[in-house]
Formats: C-alpha cells, sequence, structure tokens
C-alpha cells in the first residue's frame, strides 16, 4: 500500500505535482493549524490561566483553539503546570494516546524549566522537554492568557512550513534570538550561539 | 477553653510530664517520652479531643520529632501532642486503632520521614511512587537529581 509519502514523492517528480502538492499542503496546514485542540495536562496554577484562556474573556473557541478532555481528540498537548518525577509516565502515556501530527506547548516556567522548583527539590522534572518534544515554549509563572494565544499563532507558523512530502520539510525557528541551555551542559557553546543570533540584528 | 484551664487539665492527668507543658502558636502543646505517646493519646481522647487534625514529623538532626495535632469541638481547643524519635530505630506506635484518620497520614510521615509506624494496618509508600528509594524529607537524604541552588541565587 503506497503510503502518504510514497504519494508525496510521485508528486514531487511527475511534472506539475509540485503545484498539487503545495496545493495540498496549504488546505492541510491550513485545516490542521485553524482546528488546534488543545488537551489542557494542567498539573498546577498555569491551568487556571490555562481555562480563563478558553472562557469568554479571551475565548479561544474563536480560532478552533478548543479544549478537549481526550487525548485521542486533539492535536496539542498544553501541558501547564509543575510535572512531577511521579505524573512524568502519566503525561508521557496521555501523550502517546494522542494521534499524530501532534504538538506540545510547555506553558509556565514550570513546564519550561521546573521553574521555582529547579533547585533543591527531589520531586520536580526539570522541564517537560526531558521526555516529550516540546515545539513551544511560553514563559511565566503564570502565563498571561495572552502569551498562549502569541504561542498558539507561533504554533501556526510552525504548521504552516510543514508539508507531506519529507523533502519540502523546512525547519523553522523563532525569531527570538536562541539561548544555550545550562542544563543539557552547552555552556561553552553559549557565545557562538549569541553571535550567530545577533549577527545582522541588533545588540541583545 | 482557655489554655490555662488546658494546661491545669493536662497536669492535673500527667503531674510528671506539666514542665513540658508549653505554647505554641497560640496552642498548647505537649512533649511526652515516645513509650507514652500511645496512652497520652488515648487520654487526651478521652478527654475530649476527638480529632486528629494532623500527624508530621520533623527532622532535628539528630533525632525526628513526630507531631500529632489534637482538636475538639467540644472543648473548643486544640493541641500538640509530640515525642521524639530516636534515629536509628524509628519506630512509633500507630494511632489507627485510636483515630482510623490516621491511616494516610502515618503512610505519608513513612512516605517522606521513613518513620516506621508499629500496628499500622497498611504501610505503605502513598505520595511517592512505589519504587523510589529513601526518604526526602530527611535532612541526610540524597538523590543526584537534585540541583542545589548556589550561594549567589
Ligand atoms: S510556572 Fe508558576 S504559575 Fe505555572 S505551574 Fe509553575 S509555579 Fe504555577
Amino acid at each position: 500500500m503506497a503510503t502518504i509519502e510514497d504519494i508525496a514523492e510521485f508528486l514531487d517528480k511527475a511534472p506539475g505535482g509540485g503545484i498539487l502538492l503545495t496545493t495540498v499542503d496549504a488546505v492541510m496546514n491550513w485545516s490542521r493549524g485553524k482546528s488546534l485542540w488543545t488537551f489542557p495536562m494542567g498539573t498546577a496554577c498555569c491551568a487556571m490561566e490555562f481555562i480563563a484562556a478558553s472562557f469568554s474573556r479571551f475565548d479561544f473557541d474563536r480560532h478552533g483553539t478548543i479544549p478537549r478532555p481526550d487525548p485521542r481528540h486533539c492535536d496539542v498537548m498544553v501541558v501547564a503546570g509543575t510535572i512531577t518525577h511521579k505524573m512524568a509516565p502519566a503525561v508521557k502515556r496521555i501523550y502517546e494516546q494522542m494521534p499524530e501530527p501532534k504538538w506540545v506547548v510547555a506553558m509556565g516556567n514550570c513546564a519550561v524549566s521546573g521553574g521555582i522548583f529547579y533547585y533543591d527539590t527531589y520531586s520536580v522534572v526539570r522541564g517537560v522537554d526531558e521526555f516529550l518534544p516540546v515545539d513551544v515554549y511560553i514563559a511565566g509563572c503564570p502565563p498571561r492568557p495572552e502569551a498562549l494565544q502569541d504561542a498558539i499563532l507561533q504554533l501556526r507558523k510552525k504548521i504552516a512550513s510543514e508539508s507531506i512530502s519529507p523533502r519540502r520539510r523546512r525547519p523553522v525557528a523563532s525569531e527570538l534570538p536562541q539561548p544555550s541551555d545550562p542544563r543539557k551542559g552547552d555552556l561553552e557553546e553559549q557565545p557562538l550561539a549569541r553571535s550567530k543570533a545577533t549577527a545582522g540584528g541588533p545588540d541583545v | 477553653m482557655r489554655i490555662e484551664e488546658l494546661r491545669e487539665r493536662v497536669c492535673a492527668m500527667y503531674p510528671d510530664l506539666c514542665p513540658l507543658f508549653s505554647i505554641e502558636f497560640g496552642d498548647g502543646s505537649i512533649a511526652v517520652p515516645l513509650e507514652r505517646v500511645h496512652s497520652a493519646a488515648a487520654d487526651l481522647k478521652d478527654m475530649g479531643f476527638d480529632r486528629l487534625g494532623m500527624v508530621t514529623a520533623v527532622d532535628r538532626g539528630d533525632e525526628f520529632e513526630i507531631v500529632y495535632r489534637l482538636q475538639s469541638r467540644d472543648l473548643r481547643a486544640a493541641m500538640f501532642l509530640k515525642a521524639a524519635v530516636p534515629k536509628n530505630d524509628p519506630v512509633v506506635p500507630s494511632m489507627c486503632d485510636l483515630w482510623p484518620a490516621a491511616e494516610w497520614q502515618e503512610r505519608e510521615v513513612f512516605d517522606l520521614f521513613g518513620i516506621v509506624f508499629d500496628g499500622h494496618p497498611d504501610l505503605r509508600r502513598i505520595l511517592l511512587p512505589e519504587d523510589w528509594s529513601g526518604h526526602p524529607l530527611r535532612k541526610d537524604y540524597a538523590d543526584d537529581r537534585i540541583v542545589r541552588r548556589p550561594d549567589y541565587i
């Protein structure tokens, strides 16, 4: 049976297939980006902001970001809260229950890095990216719903660069300068990464 | 019941422990030897302290301290009952026979401090995963996942 990758490869080579491929991609990415159903992995205080975001004041429903309590219906897992070592296997298991394609938003300092629980704690995972592939990070303790909105828009940009053809997938980078991650022990590379990020841009 | 009244009643019950009665956080507190903690709790329950609000422990460095918070609606009073527990053999009589509410609380103290409750019906970990090793609220707990806070923060 031909997989979608085979079809994409065939279209890539066929004359005029590229036009069809980009059209299919555009339709698919548009529909995926406009109906990001979120799984509220709310384990701590950040979940309150997530809940606020889905109620009428911020009303995320209006752009198709609807929280669903069932991972099998969801496209995006929003990890909003502190993840402990005991909770981590459950989070991973819920993530594995989500159908492809799926994305992860780490909302709040706790989900990004452990936040205020980074030091001197035996129970907290230092960032969900230790076990999940995170697409968008939101800093803040807690982030405001506007920040979550921005994360959804960033995620849409990322989705818009996807393609059913593996050859056409483009990596996307945030427009913000990327600091290196001291947790991964790449402190030495930091000056290099800095200079790359600031080359041509304003000094930060 | 006012604290002075509570002190009088406790002193009438245990004249030898009267000097150990103190006032902590606005409530009466009595420290008893470990071998008398169960009988003292039973007596205080008979006196009217029919609710066990909380069981917790403190790591004092060279010994543990087990802390019971007793409350009474009839007496309108609350008090602490404490006992020092040796570190090399931390065994405390379970209060489950007096207050069934002690069961989970004692499991928590066992989980985080490693204090064993003698007579507890089901002494297992309650908060941490079952395969966890060590008791993290002990001061000497070590775990290579813990990142120590540097001095400059
Ligand atoms: S980042 Fe702050 S607000 Fe969010 S879960 Fe952690 S402590 Fe709570």
